[in-house]
């Protein structure tokens, strides 16, 4: 209940406030621009699910900067203004409090994946998609952006500065996309261990293109759950500091 | 009621706290006084639950607040020095906020709003953003947030710091209402703020309990003399003769007067005050005021705290 409590407080101070709307509706801006030029900018015939593809993985790129620039504000602006007194007094457990963020976050992901919907709907009209590509697409995309609101929440949890809280979660966002690149110049077995930890190339290619792969799924829960579990425990820690 | 025992915390090797006992009765009001640095907040964070004790315990009702600090959040409001407020929110919704944050049902908070509303007197802005509020209506909110689920335990950080004299004596009145029924312990650098709405003062210094009572029981630990400034009509003289010749007094300090008046400060037993201003009265000396001075309760705390520095 207290998670749902803090969660709907959040997400209705991003809705009432300018800062999301900036966010979404720049990114939005951005991703139709983008959308125009990658997707469908070619010359060449080209299948619909090809576009749909290519949307997917300009959405994702989109989402992903969306969910840093959000999760920055989260709990490192509690500890700026001093409400996070509110939250760490109340009957309110640590988690429940991160995981409350955590949803607020992704409520307002959630918008924005919504509002991407009209792209679609343009290769739509202009020739045939698949609902459960399209399905597939959107729940990779949602998969993603939930594990990198938790490194955001996570990243918020460590820093008073929302600037430091964002360019930690950047980094490490950069850092887990690269991974690829850095798994091929190792040795097995940590190339191998490496290029799992791909964010976007060993797990969200197959979403892209339609196909459900339950390995990226477990990934991406996983990544959520571990880094929901460190904020929580930085939270915890304050206690004790 | 509140029973601390042996409280100590420790930031690395440096002690905040060093085995701090005390014990509140309820209803009672209780003022923390030490200087910057001394561990103040140290030990009302620890109260609050934010913080937890290097060694110690805090029993409320008997119940140790570190066995479960969520479940005991519901009987212990905080307010910090700086209110810690939403600003996007009106008052009413915020308070409810915290209310159901602290384990009220939204009917439950809604209903004990009104009463919260008039204890902090905060009528007519219920309806008002935050952001728009005067520090002194945020501070009140503030103490609202701190007691909108009704706690057996209520800590304020320097809940007058910042405010005009009129919201002082406004604020007075609030803390002395949340009392009935409540412990409630404040904080607070103005040392005259402690003796005027407080029953009893805990003294800190440099992490340690150093005396604890009333204005009187305190001024005790330092000589057992209070001092009162005495005014009276006409010459200095035969004011000053009738000083040197009582024996309800042990020494006094004139004061220079150019207007037809005498004055001095006195040093009296707080037993002997009144039996001083009768001799006075039967000495037909024109009393026009007794006061204590303003730096009473400062010399009472340097008496104190001097010697443990």
């Amino acid at each position: 209940m207290n998670t749902l409590l803090i969660a709907k407080r959040d997400l209705q101070a991003y809705l009432t406030g300018y800062t999301a709307w900036v966010v979404v509706s720049g990114l939005l801006f951005l991703e139709g621009m983008f959308f125009n030029a990658y997707a469908m900018g070619s010359d060449s015939q080209r299948y619909s699910h090809e576009v749909l593809r290519d949307f997917f993985e300009v959405n994702w790129g989109f989402a992903v900067v969306a969910s840093v620039l959000l999760t920055m504000r989260s709990i490192a602006e509690e500890r700026r203004d001093g409400t996070d007194v509110l939250l760490s007094s109340s009957t309110a457990t640590d988690g429940q409090v991160i995981v409350g963020k955590w949803l607020a976050v992704m409520g307002v992901l959630s918008l924005l994946t919504a509002f991407s919907i009209y792209l679609p709907g343009l290769i739509y009209v202009n020739g045939k998609i698949s609902l459960a590509h399209l399905a597939v697409g959107y729940l990779g995309v949602m998969a993603t952006v939930g594990a990198t609101t938790a490194m955001g929440i996570f990243g918020s949890s460590l820093f008073r500065n929302q600037m430091a809280a964002g360019m930690v979660t950047g980094s490490m966002v950069v850092l887990l996309i690269i991974a690829w690149i850095a798994s091929d110049i190792m040795g097995p077995p940590f190339s191998e261990m490496i290029a799992y930890s791909a964010l976007y190339n060993q797990h969200f290619v197959n979403f892209s293109e339609g196909r459900l792969a339950m390995s990226g799924l477990v990934y991406y829960a996983s990544l959520t759950g571990l880094f929901l579990m460190l904020a929580t425990r930085i939270l915890e820690g304050r206690r004790w500091e | 009621m509140i029973e601390v025992t042996g409280l100590t915390r420790y930031y690395g090797e440096f002690a905040a706290l060093d085995n701090i006992s005390f014990r509140i009765e309820k209803s009672e009001i209780i003022g923390l006084l030490g200087l910057n640095g001394a561990g103040k907040s140290t030990a009302l964070k620890i109260l609050a639950g934010l913080l937890a004790p290097s060694m110690g315990t805090v029993l409320i009702e008997g119940v140790n607040i570190q066995d479960d600090p969520t479940s005991m959040a519901k009987h212990i409001g905080f307010l910090p020095e700086r209110p810690p407020l939403y600003e996007d929110m009106t008052v009413t919704e915020f308070l409810v906020y915290i209310g159901r944050l602290k384990g009220m049902s939204t009917s439950d908070a809604l209903g004990r709003l009104p009463e919260v509303i008039r204890m902090c007197d905060l009528k007519g802005r219920e309806d008002q953003l935050i952001s728009t509020l005067s520090h002194g209506y945020r501070k009140r909110v503030g103490i609202a947030q701190a007691i909108i689920h009704g706690p057996k335990l209520v800590i304020l950080d320097e809940p007058i710091s910042g405010l005009d004299p009129a919201q002082i004596v406004e604020m007075r009145k609030v803390i002395r209402g949340l009392g009935e029924g409540r412990v409630v312990i404040l904080s607070s650098h103005i040392l005259g703020e402690i003796s005027q709405t407080c029953d009893r003062i805990l003294v800190v210094h440099d992490g340690k309990l150093v005396a604890q009572g009333t204005e009187s029981e305190l001024a005790s630990h330092t000589g057992g003399h209070n001092k009162v400034a005495i005014t009276v009509t006409g010459e200095a003289a035969p004011f000053h003769a009738f000083l040197d010749n009582s024996d309800l007094v042990s020494e006094y300090q004139p004061i220079e007067r150019p207007d037809g008046q005498a004055s001095a400060t006195v040093s009296v037993t707080d037993a002997a005050r009144a039996d001083l201003i009768n001799a006075l009265v039967s000495a037909s000396f024109g009393l026009r005021l007794v006061e204590v001075p303003d730096d009473e309760l400062e010399e009472i705390f340097l008496g104190l705290t001097k010697g443990t520095a």
